[in-house]
């Protein structure tokens, strides 16, 4: 079965994982087209964040393949480090290199692995810094960041490496209430800019105002996939329906 | 109704006689008195040098070692610390025949006392490696003529000294490799995953997110190794490389000044050990600034 148009820039074809005896991806068929926000949604531990890794080869797969803009993943994990230049992720624990700047957070892979001269990647790191609305804290060590300000800084730095498409692997999960929506808000401008991403998220209202399609993740399988519409408003699925009840009150 | 003034005014530590006793007492036993011992003792072992006759001459002896031992230790030490980051990364990598060659070194090493290495390196190691080149040589001899340059080389050559440094170096070599494993181990995982997910390679992650952090954390044992080569480099003594332990032994066995000697050699040491512990907590402060 051939999945999405020839839009797509990201094919998941029938993935498979496993960690020791757990069957933590069983048999996950997708896609992601160009400029679409996917977001997927599932109980803990349903391997939405090891699809996630998959994509770029955080975590190897054990059959089935992904292919990323032309580069296909399989289990030989080869192309891996096309496929990296060309996705950006943000974790759930944001990891900055706690050792440097913020300004340095940014430019350390331009320089090395974009082979960019200084110059020219603080120049890009300062726009992207005002972007994620942050530019004060350029010199700042990661350290003495709120969690919102780090992912954000995260972002920018994931961003400085022109991705084509951005993977967030539960972006607010380990922020303090008050701090997820400046984080959602960037996400959103993102969105609004036309960005490719791809979003683990447990955050519905997000998932409803920026996600052009839905899946719903139990099991290592996907149980439902459609709009945020039809996904929340009138859903056919019933874990997903049983889902949606214990997190929506 | 009882108005601020009439609020009892709890008798403060300081006006209690009882108390103001007890605290001088605390304040005197918290004195470092280690420290004043010490001091101490230094400012009379630095009377005796500059009075009595039998001390100055032990002491200018064992001060005529005192170059050996500060360049063994360096050189020993600066080896040391390369052979030691290189099987530490061998340690944690993930091939199969890198990280087995390092372990199996590391768990050489640290089942051999130091002395025996010594020994080893120099009455076995050497001289077979330059019978290797010799034969070497001699298998060339065609190409290269007759007493070619490798033919003509003599282990005798081969000051005993620089001998000791390599076996010094790869001893020290095999305890930093596990430091620099532990401190590389101890960086948690989301950092690889982020430098990898930008796009770096394996040495250029190591080289500019992981060993920064690493070496930063292992500054405290590293900075304690360098004492304890210090320490350790007087056993060069035993193949008569002469370091100020091997000037004490000579002296003492000609003087009979045991006493003189051996408390000149005991304060050297732990002077330099003094020294060299305020210099690595110095490197640690501006480390951790930085």
């Amino acid at each position: 079965m051939m999945y999405g148009n020839s839009n797509a820039i990201i094919r998941i074809e029938d993935v498979h994982k496993h960690f020791g005896s757990v069957h933590a991806l069983r048999g996950v068929s997708t896609y992601v087209d160009k400029g679409e926000v996917l977001v997927v949604i599932g109980p803990s531990g349903c391997g939405k964040s090891t699809l996630l890794r998959s994509i770029n080869g955080l975590e190897t797969i054990d059959g089935g393949r992904v292919i990323v803009d032309g580069n296909v993943i399989d289990s030989k994990h080869k192309n891996i480090n096309a496929v990296r230049a060309e996705v950006g992720i943000v974790f759930q624990q944001f990891n900055l290199f706690p050792h440097l700047t913020v300004l340095e957070n940014l430019t350390l892979a331009q320089t090395k692995v974009r082979k960019r001269d200084k110059k020219e990647s603080q120049e890009i790191a300062r726009d992207l810094l005002h972007k994620v609305r942050i530019p004060e804290k350029a010199n700042n060590y990661p350290g003495q960041l709120s969690g919102g300000q780090q992912q954000r800084v995260a972002i920018a730095r994931a961003l400085a490496m022109n991705p084509k498409v951005m993977l967030f692997d539960e972006p607010t999960s380990a922020l303090d209430p008050e701090m997820i929506n400046e984080v959602l808000d960037v996400m959103l401008d993102l969105a609004n800019d036309g960005m490719t991403m791809l979003v683990v998220s447990h955050e519905m209202g997000f998932a409803r105002n920026a996600a052009s399609r839905i899946i719903f993740m139990e099991a290592g399988k996907i149980m439902a996939e459609g709009s945020p519409k039809e996904m929340f408003d009138n859903p056919t699925n019933d874990r997903m329906r049983q889902f949606l009840s214990k997190i929506l009150h | 109704m009882p108005g601020p003034q009439n609020t009892p005014v709890l008798p403060l530590p300081e006006e209690s006689p009882h108390s103001a006793q007890v605290r001088a007492i605390d304040r005197i036993a918290g004195l470092p008195w280690w420290l004043i011992i010490l001091l101490l003792t230094g400012v009379l072992l630095v009377y005796l040098f500059s009075t009595s006759e039998t001390y100055i001459s032990a002491f200018t002896r064992i001060v005529s070692g005192i170059l050996v031992t500060v360049f063994v230790t360096v050189v020993s030490y600066t080896l040391a610390l390369f052979l030691g980051l290189l099987a530490g990364l061998g340690r944690v990598s993930k091939n199969v025949f890198v990280s087995n060659t390092a372990t199996l070194y590391v768990q050489v090493i640290r089942g051999i006392p130091i002395l025996v290495q010594l020994l080893y390196w120099t009455f076995v190691i050497i001289p077979l490696a330059y019978g290797a080149l010799n034969a070497l040589g001699a298998l060339l001899a065609p190409i290269l003529g007759d007493n070619n340059a490798l033919m003509q080389l003599q282990s005798r050559d081969f000051d005993f000294m620089w001998r000791c440094i390599v076996a010094l170096a790869f001893a020290y070599g095999g305890f930093e490799a596990e430091t620099f494993r532990a401190g590389i181990e101890s960086i948690g995982r989301g950092q690889m995953e982020a430098a990898r997910s930008l796009g770096m390679n394996y040495p250029q992650a190591m080289r500019y997110v992981i060993l920064p952090q690493a070496i930063r954390r292992v500054l405290p044992p590293l900075g304690n190794d360098l004492i304890s080569m210090l320490k350790d480099s007087s056993l060069v003594s035993a193949l008569g490389v002469r370091d100020m332990t091997q000037e004490a032994r000579l002296y003492a066995a000609a003087s009979f000044q045991y006493v003189a000697t051996y408390t000149s050699l005991a304060f050297m040491y732990l002077s330099l050990t003094l020294v060299l512990s305020l210099f690595t907590r110095f490197i640690e402060t501006r480390w951790k600034q930085a």
